[in-house]
Order: C-alpha cells, then structure tokens, then sequence
C-alpha cells in the first residue's frame, strides 16, 4: 500500500521505526497533492520546500536520538484560518490575500511540537461563513467522492485532503458543524471537542463563543491522536480549559459500548431528513444495541431553535471580530489615494475585501446587536443558549452519550443552495446544539445513502470534557461497521 | 454671561468621569510594556495591534488595582462580571471595539467626601469598571489638530491597550456656586487617594489622569435639571476647574438669551478657558454592546477582596486630619498645602527629620516659588524631601541662616549636588570664627562712627544698620544674633 493511503499511527509507527523518513512520507503526499489538486481544490497554500523543511527536522531530531510523539514525521494539511509564521493566511478571504502573519497559533505551535509536518492551508469558506466551502474567495474545493458536489464546509478543503488521500490529518475549526458536517459528507471522522478544550489563540475569529479547533482523519484512532496532540490549557486563550485533557487515544483504544446508555434524540429526523441517511442512522443505532449499549429515545426539545438562536449569536459576535479588517495595519488597503479619509479607505476595503455571505452576517449581527432590538435578538438568543444547555444536561440525566444524524443530506451539487442561505443554513441543524452548549461532539462514518452512493454520518455528542466518550462509542461504530464492510467506508470512494 | 449673574439665575448640576490609566508592568490584555515615551509602535505586539488570531487575556494586577479604588471610594465589589465590547470604528483602535464594561462594572455605589472652604461634600460615585485606553492619533496639518482638515494623521499604539479605570460620579446637585471648587476639589482628593493607593502614577501632564466634565443648568426654582455637555479629556485640576466656570457662563448665556443647550461633547481650550462643541449626542452612536465572549467572567473571591479593603493605605482624608493634628497647623495651612499637592513632600520631609513648620515653610514658600517660575509641578522640583530636611538641620544647627539656605537651595535646584557639597562649593558657611567677625565688626564700626555713637548714646535701634553693615561685608555669612552681641559689647552698651 503507497505511504498516502496508510493511517497517521501506521506512518508515525513508520517513521520511528526508521524504515521510512519524514522526507519521503512528505514528497509521497505532496506528489499525491500535485496529481490531485486540479481536481480537488483542498489547498489555498502548498510549499514543498517549507513542508521538506520541517521533515528534514523531523529525521534530524530523531537521528540525534530525541524522542518523539507518535505523530512525529506524520504530514498534516493545516486548516487556513490558523496563524502560521511559515505561511500566508487568508482565512479564504481576499481582505488578507497574501497576509504573513508573524506568529503561529497554539494550535500550529503544538502540531509543530509534536513533529507533524505541515503540508499547506486549506480551503475554507471565507472566515469560517458556510457549510459548502463555496464562500471561499479563491474558489470552491471538490468532493472526491464525487467532483461536482460540495465537500461541506466551513472546513471543507481539509475534509477533502484527507478523503482525497492528500494528508492523513488535516485541522479544522466548529463553530456551528464545519468539522462534522464535512467529514459526514465525505466519510471521514472529524471531532468537535469541548469548547475550551482546545486553544483558539491565533484562530482567525468567526465566533468567539463558539469557534472550536478540532481534529479530522480516516480513521479514530488517527483523530484521537491528533486531538490529544494539540489540546490542552492555553494560557493565552481566557476560556480554554484548565483541567485535564480527558484521554482520548485510551477511549479510541476501548471503543466499547457494552453497558452504555444511548440516547437517540428525538428531535432530529423526519420531515427535511433524506431518508437514506435515516436509513443508515437507524441501522447504526440498532447495531449499537447488539454491541449491547442500551438505546433510549431522549427529547430535547429547545434543539428545534438552535438554529435561529445561532443564526443570532454567530453573526452577532462575527460582526465585531471582523471589524479589525479595516485596512489600517495589514491585509487589503482599497482607495487609499491620499485624497480619502480613513473612514471612506475603511468602507471601500470592506466592500471590496469581504465576499456577499460576510456581509450578510455583518449585517445581520450589527442589526442583532443595535440598541432597541439587543433583547430581542441577541438576549433571547442567549437565553436558548441556556434552555439547550439544560436540555443537554437533563439529557445526560439518563444517558451517556446522545446521536443523530450528523447533517439531514448528504452532499449536494455545487451551486445547489449557493442562492438560498435558508438551504444552506440547515445543513448545520443537528450540529449546531453541540456548538451553542460548548459540548463535545464527533462524526463517523455510518454508510451510503441508497439514494446517490454518497457518505452519511453519525453523530455522536458527550457532556463538556466528555470527549472520551464520543471516542470510545465512534470507535466502537467504527470497528463493527468496518468489519461488516471489510474496509474503510472511503475505501469504497472512486478513485481520482 | 458673568459668572455671578449666570449663577443668580441658574443652578448647576455637575458630574465627572475621571479616567485613570494604571501604573501595571504590563498592559491590560497583553504583556507589552506600559512604560511612557518609548518610540512610537515599539510597545507592541499581536494582541494589542488586533492581528487576526490574537486574544485577549485579562491582566490581574489591573483588576486588584480597580478593586482597590473602588473599595477605596466605598464602593460594593461586583460578586460576578463581565467585560464588554463597545464597537466603533476608529483607526488609533485596533480591534475597531474597546474592550471596556457596560451594565456590569467591577466596583459601583460609592462615595468620596472632599472639603471646599472648610465644608465636606460628598460626592456619590456611580461605578468605577476597567477598560483599554486606544492608540493615539496626531493629526498632521489642517488648522485645528483634528481629523478633520488634517492632510494625513499618524497613530502610535503603544497606548492601546494601557489599563485604564474609568470613574464615574453620580450627578452632583446643590453645589451652587461652589461648582468649579467642588469639581477642583473632587479631582484633587481623587489625585491623592489613588497615588496614596500605589496603583497610578497619576501624571496629569502625561494624561494618565483626565477628566470629562459634565455640567448642566436649571433655572432657580426650578427641580428639572437641564440638558448636560461633556467637556472631554480636561487634563490639569486648574483646567477642570476653569472648563466647570466656563460652561456655566456659556450655558446661562445661551439659556437667557431664549436658547437650548444641545446634548454634545465638547473641547476644552487652555488658552481661552472656553469650550467648543465635538460631536452632537443627539446624532448618538450606537456602540452594540455586548459580553466579551474572549474573556471569562470576573469572580473576585469575597474573602480576598475582604482582604483588600483590610490592607487599604489610610486614605487621604483621615492621612491630612492626623497630619494636621501632628504638625500643629491651621485649617488653612493645611488646606493650602493639599491644594499645592505638598503634603506628601511636607510628611517625607518631616520624617526626614524637619520639624513640621520648617518643612513647610520651605515647601510652601521658595520652593512653591520656584515651581512656580519654572512651571513644574511642585513635586517635580529637583530636589528631595531629605535635602530639604538636610538644609533645615543646617539653619537649626547654626551653619545657615535662612539667606544662605535660599542659595543652597537654588544649588541643588541647579544641579550642583547636596546641599552640603553646595555649602562646600559656594563656600557659604555662617561665620562662626569670632576672630573673623570681630575684625569685620571693627571694620564696619570704623566705617559707620555716627550710628556707632547714636548707639553709645542710647539709641539702641540704630544697631540695625550696623548689623546690616556687617552681614553685607560678609556676604550674608554672618550669624546676625551673634554679631548683633557683640556691636553692643564693643560698644559698652547693655540692653
């Protein structure tokens, strides 16, 4: 099997084992880049010659008998709205087309720590805005499953470099579903840990109370590795967590459900659903409980306004992150002509540098947050924050961990619901709950909709700092189903 | 309108917010240097420049400081509250919002007492919370040093992002025409209490404290206050004084003559003491508050902050009751050296060693002079309370007498060492070698034969010129009384 198709463990057990350099996972990978790039569309930024760098680092410190992680040497496709001193970020948008940022995010630090080897930044919807990756200002990034639809978004480039087989592990950020709404869509796993569990310093900011980094992979194992790699208290981050990572890569390991208690929520499913992902939905749920997890149907009934809320809160604080971008200190300067005032050089960057779906969320959030209608907007939204949270918590009353699909579609056709952000907003219904609480969730692949061949996730959702949890019931998913499958499901992708 | 017609006819209502900018190492969410006067944009980094990605942490020195002030001005301590962001878009703001506090500040419901000829008024505070001060902006050409008209502007940032407490006041009514002194008044006290706390350097030339003074006008009789104006960022306690007068006169005038006071901000002007307007309030900006989502919650523990009320310094009020019964001095005196700001320099000096009343003699009189000249602040003067104390032990020890010690002092002003190396330099030891002093006793009595026989005749007064003589020909070095001795001596005369 060529080195690009081996799990991040297998090609970090490569490597410490000598029997593979760092150099030659990494020009493996980048020779896939180059010959499937034209019909991905996964990366905003690839630079050999910075990605052979640090690998060369990698074998040196090994050669001089330091001792590394499990992940050292293993390439990563790095989600592009995380800071890196290396490379240009962008955050997909134009406002800071060619922006060089001088420091590296928490995130990035501790890949760089661990040895992983950053392969380039990914595509996004620009600042994080969408569930296509069709907002992104440099264009949209492709299915591999299928190269006319949509690989999800918001982290869309990095779900389809690691089904594209570009990287093994890829980042990627949750504010309302953007790591598990992409992995569903294109069979991978992608993991939204508790908020707070992972740093946000040097995240480009869509959502404060909401924005999550999160791992993605091929397999659980490979996610939890990666998680446990870059998670932990950051003192430059005020709400990250300062208490003990819970141990995901033990749970990955158990990936056990005998005893456990599932709750299968009520609320998601039915009307808006397609039935080919309830279908596998269903199947799953009933496989849990022969693996011997007792299922339970659990309500939780402010999850049917999660959405609205959301679509209240998000913009809201999105409108006030984004106003630093006002040409003064860096990014896009438009107009300066030495004739215009600040203000107008301000506005016509704006204009220019921010793409239709941010302004509509600028737009939507300034209006949320205007004097005479913040407690009707904002402080209501905040208040169904706080029902969901009692939801979740009743709900873990009785249960261990709660499912749902992880989007009601799977993916559609580029350009589908490009025109309608109602469509497109819907494609984070089950997701969103999880963001709004600061829960962790994760979505594993569950099979392919009868309808159009196509991935379908499951969603399984923990307590705060319950990420242990989602690990060990995905693991358990994953194990039975694969054995059924007698592979991976991507394995089951056409080939590019 | 003159100030005692305006205020015939009108009654003012006065509130102030005062902001004072912390004396923290590092600055409120960041850990830059907070030092004055470094090259432009050399205090900076991805926090306080806003670049994409950073984040904020709060600096918990600054919350104990604004803790402390606020337990300071009797205020209940928030048991739980948040930061907020107000959005506006500026450029000498980084992040295009302050993080500052709105509906939940950190200390609120206080008060501050300060005295105006000999009456204590108390003036309620209404909250005092934390905030970032901005960049700052110079307006480059045009003729009025603001944006507007200006042909480019350049901002540094090294202040954004500098700790800055923000104090409120309730609206403070039945001043009457004591509304300038009070505004004065309230300002010095509150100068004093937060440098007597340590945590601000309070340097109101360097603007790490201002002002915003607000003032309105009802008609006598009448209980509806009238419409406010904010006059923005008065920076010296002379200016508030003078801005509180100057709005009065303004106010009345427009008033009497059929007018209305617009809601606004205004400038102050030192050189005219007048105010124009800013920006109109009535065309107000919406700053979209909102909880900080970057920060978490403040929850100060109740018993620290128990804690920190136990270990608060004496606070300025009771410090000048218990000086002024120590040094013996009137209400007046006192008054004056608070309103010098000397009492500190006073205190040091007496514990330097001074007595009391020579302390403040030379505090209050040639040095306060000399301040005055060079328009400095007294305490910027260079030169310390242990000099002064050192000059004093000379004059009661007999080396100076109060001539020579005003040289002394202008040496050490003048940069030429300690007072003993200025003795030392300018050679001006009182002459205490009799022999000297006889011999230019003899001199002068030689040199003055009519006041010499007034004197043998009985007419004691005219030793004066003699004196007089003597002091002169020993340029000032002679001890008077001792020669004054023994004039008489030689001349046979007794008292």
């Amino acid at each position: 099997m060529s080195l690009t198709h081996k799990t991040a463990a297998e090609l970090g057990a490569l490597i410490a084992s000598g029997e593979v350099s760092a150099v030659e996972v990494a020009q493996a990978h980048l020779d896939r880049i180059a010959a499937v790039e034209p019909q991905v569309n996964a990366f905003l930024h690839v630079d050999a010659e910075t990605t052979l760098e640090q690998a060369r680092t990698v074998d040196a410190r090994r050669a001089a008998g330091e001792r590394l992680g499990p992940l050292a040497g293993v390439p990563i496709a790095h989600k592009d709205v995380f800071t890196t001193a290396d490379m240009p970020t962008t955050a997909g948008s134009k406002i800071l087309e060619g922006w060089r940022p001088p420091y590296d995010a928490t995130v990035t630090r501790r890949l760089r720590e661990a040895g992983l080897v950053i392969l380039g930044k990914t595509n996004l919807d620009e600042f994080a805005m969408g569930s296509s990756t069709e907002n992104s200002a440099y264009g949209p990034t492709r299915n591999p499953w299928d190269l006319s639809r949509i690989p999800g978004g918001s982290s869309g480039g990095s779900s389809a470099a690691v089904a594209a087989y570009e990287a093994p592990l890829s980042t990627g950020t949750d504010t309302g579903g953007s790591i598990r709404q992409p992995a569903a869509v294109t069979g991978i796993v992608g993991m939204k840990p508790t908020y707070g569990g992972s740093s946000r310093y040097g995240l480009i900011a869509f959502a404060s109370s909401l924005d999550t980094p999160g791992p993605f992979a091929r397999n659980v194992m490979d996610a939890a590795l990666l998680q446990e790699a870059f998670s932990g208290h950051d003192p430059l981050d005020s709400t990250s967590i300062d208490a003990p990572v819970p141990s995901v890569v033990e749970a990955a390991r158990q990936g056990d459900v005998a005893g456990l208690r599932i709750g299968v929520v009520k609320e998601f499913g039915g009307e808006g659903y397609q039935p080919g992902v309830l279908a596998r939905f269903h199947e799953t749920v009933e496989l849990l409980e022969s693996l011997g997890a007792k299922v339970v149907e659990v309500s939780c009934p402010s999850f049917t306004v999660a959405l609205p809320a959301y679509y209240l809160i998000a913009p809201s604080e999105c409108s006030s992150n984004l106003a630093r971008f006002d040409a003064m200190r860096y990014g896009l300067r438009v107009g300066d002509d030495g004739t215009r005032s600040a203000e107008d050089v301000m506005a016509l960057t704006r204009a220019a540098g921010f793409g239709p779906e941010v302004k509509r969320r600028i737009i939507l959030g300034t209006y949320a947050l205007s004097s005479g209608y913040y407690d009707a907007y904002y402080g209501q939204a905040q208040k169904v924050r706080t029902l969901i949270a009692r939801d979740f918590e009743a709900a873990f009353g009785q249960v261990d961990v709660l499912v749902s699909p992880t989007t009601p579609t799977t993916a559609f056709p580029i350009g589908e619901r490009a025109d309608d952000p109602m469509a497109m907003y819907l494609a984070d219904l089950c997701t969103i709950p999880a963001n709004m609480a600061g829960n962790a969730a994760i979505s594993v692949p569950c099979g392919l909709a009868d309808e159009d061949g196509l991935p379908v996730g499951l969603q399984i959702m923990a307590p705060v700092l319950g990420d242990d949890r989602c690990y060990r019931v995905a693991a358990a998913v994953e194990n039975a189903l694969e054995s059924r499958w007698g592979g991976a499901l991507l394995s089951k992708a056409p080939a590019l | 309108m003159p100030y005692d017609e305006a205020l015939e006819r009108f009654e003012p209502v006065l509130g102030l917010e005062t902001h004072v900018e912390l004396g923290t190492a590092s600055k409120m969410f960041c850990g830059c240097p907070t030092t004055f006067g470094a090259p432009p944009n050399t205090h900076v980094c991805p926090v306080c420049l806003a670049l994409p990605g950073a984040l904020p942490t709060a600096n918990a020195a600054a919350i104990e400081a604004t803790i402390r002030i606020g337990l300071a001005l009797n205020c209940s301590i928030a048991e739980w509250c948040r930061f907020a962001r107000k959005n506006y878009f500026y450029p000498d703001m980084p992040k295009n919002y302050q993080i500052s506090q709105y509906d939940e500040p950190l200390c609120f419901d206080g008060y501050l007492d300060v005295e105006v000829n000999g009456e204590v008024v108390r003036v309620e505070i209404e909250r005092v919370h934390l905030e970032e001060d901005t960049g700052k902006s110079t307006h480059v050409g045009g003729a009025t040093g603001r944006i507007h008209g200006a042909d480019y502007s350049i901002v540094d940032y090294n202040r954004a992002g500098i700790p800055l407490v923000e104090i409120v006041t309730k609206p403070i009514p039945g001043t009457d025409r004591l509304a300038p002194e009070v505004a004065r008044a309230y300002g010095t006290e509150l100068r004093e209490l937060v440098r007597g706390l340590g945590v601000s350097d309070v340097r109101m030339e360097e603007g790490s404290m201002r002002f915003d003074v607000n003032v309105s006008l009802m008609p006598r009789g009448s209980s509806e206050w009238g419409t406010r104006t904010e006059t923005k960022n008065v920076n010296s306690l002379r200016s508030v004084e003078r801005a509180v007068r100057g709005e009065i006169e303004r106010q009345a005038a427009v008033l009497a003559g059929g007018g209305r006071i617009i809601q606004e901000t205004r400038h102050f002007h030192e050189d005219t003491g007048s105010t124009t307007p800013g920006r109109s309030k009535e065309e107000a900006q919406d700053y979209r508050y909102f909880p900080e989502p970057d920060l978490v919650p403040i929850a100060p523990d109740p018993a620290w902050v128990a804690e920190l009320k136990a270990s608060l310094p004496e606070l300025p009020g009771a410090r000048r009751k218990r000086l002024q019964r120590e040094w013996g001095v009137s209400d007046l005196d006192m008054q004056s050296m608070h309103n010098a700001d000397a009492i500190d320099l006073v205190e040091a000096t007496v514990a330097a060693g001074a007595p009391p009343a020579d302390a403040r003699k030379w505090w209050m009189g040639e040095l306060a002079r000399r301040a005055n000249e060079a328009g400095v602040p007294l305490r910027e003067l260079r030169i310390t309370p242990d000099e002064i104390a050192r000059v004093c032990a000379m004059v009661a020890g007999g080396a100076l007498n109060d001539k020579l010690a005003r040289q002394v002092l202008e040496g050490v002003l003048n940069g030429e060492g300690t007072p003993d190396e200025v003795v030392a330099a300018r050679g001006l030891q009182i002459v205490n070698d009799e022999g000297e002093l006889s011999a230019i006793i003899d001199q002068v009595l030689a040199g003055n034969a009519d006041a010499a026989d007034k004197v043998r005749g009985g007419k004691i007064a005219a030793v004066g010129a003699l004196v007089g003589g003597v002091m002169k020909a020993s340029r000032g070095k002679a001890d008077a009384a001792r020669a004054r001795e023994l004039i008489l001596e030689k001349l046979g005369v007794s008292e």
